[in-house]
């Protein structure tokens, strides 16, 4: 197996797994965050405007992960050094 | 499949380039500013005003109670900062209903300029607030052994605000490019809703966030009350 096909095998697992994985934890989080929140909110209804404004940042803070994550994943397909590198000497060649 | 606004180049000369990113923040400030002039042309403090000053003022005021409430104290020097990075990203996001608008905060230069610009405002309304030694006294809050890890939650602060943003913006454009070549109409228009939620969103949490380091930047540190000594019996 030579290396540009080595080079594309691990591209393309690794950004599926990165993003298949690094959606698990902030999917969970956000649940745990909502459910307390939501529990927060019926037992002191009028504190709604604080409470939301909180969840939403907390929401946001940990969203970003999975982000990074995708972010993570859309350089490994689109924008991946390794690739172009490889392309590059095989088309110059 | 373009990644950002960074590649579609309109002019270039030579090692100046004028990519789709400039161009788009020009229009942008371009509509803002000339917008705003317009209808400030005549304010009027009546019962009866324009519509245009009322949405103005709707906004203004919105933006100011919601810095008072993340805890800062004089709102009205903060809101031309912090008003300005929320309207910003807005209008950025709102503009991709016109079709061939590509929001400049979908490029990474973009919002790593936004989150630069919170990084020096931090210190600066800091300083301002409680002078250089004050504010450089909270680095070593609570002991001097945090000092590293003050400074770099310093910056990885800022590189998570221009992170967030530049992911959720990009996401929500590709999403919509990547659709649009599979399926018909429906299912991107739900995705291109989806997409001005998110934005929307992403610009209320970029400012509040923005106003919250800038809180705890100028929060007065009270001195200890000292214990009264106890009463001659």
């Amino acid at each position: 197996m030579d290396s540009m096909t080595l080079i594309a095998i691990a591209s393309i697992v690794t950004a599926g797994l990165t993003i298949a994985l690094g959606s698990i934890g902030p999917a969970l989080g956000e649940g745990r965050a909502v459910a307390t929140a939501l529990s927060s909110l019926a037992q002191q209804p009028d504190a709604a405007a604080t409470i939301t404004r909180t969840l939403f940042v907390g929401l946001a803070m940990i969203e970003s992960i999975a982000i990074y994550c995708f972010v993570v994943s859309m350089i490994l397909i689109f924008a991946n050094p390794f690739w172009n590198h490889v392309i590059a000497q095989a088309t110059g060649k | 499949m373009r990644l950002s606004p960074d590649e579609m180049i309109f002019w270039q000369h030579g090692f100046l380039k004028l990519n789709g990113t400039i161009v788009f923040t020009w229009a942008l400030m371009f509509v803002l500013t000339a917008g705003s002039k317009l209808v400030t042309r005549k304010l009027s403090t009546g019962m009866k005003r324009s519509r245009w000053q009322n949405l103005l003022e709707i906004i203004v005021t919105g933006i100011e109670q919601q810095i008072a409430e993340v805890g800062l104290r004089h709102p009205q020097t903060y809101v031309g900062f912090l008003g300005t990075l929320f309207l910003f990203v807005a209008i950025s996001t709102l503009g991709t209903v016109i079709p061939g608008f590509e929001p400049p905060t979908g490029s990474l230069s973009t919002t790593a300029a936004l989150a630069l610009c919170v990084l020096v405002a931090v210190p600066f309304y800091g300083i301002e607030e409680q002078g250089l030694g004050g504010y450089l006294k909270s680095y070593v809050e609570p002991t001097v052994i945090m000092l590293p890890f003050n400074i770099i939650s310093e910056l990885s602060r800022t590189l998570a605000l221009a992170v967030r943003l530049f992911g959720n913006m990009m996401s929500g454009t590709m999403i919509l490019a990547i659709l649009l070549t599979i399926t018909p109409f429906i299912f991107p228009i739900a995705m291109s809703m989806l997409g001005l939620l998110t934005g929307m969103v992403q610009a209320y949490i970029f400012s509040i966030l923005a106003a919250v380091y800038i809180a705890s930047a100028t929060r007065a540190r009270k001195p200890k009350p000292k214990q009264a000594a106890p009463a001659e019996a």
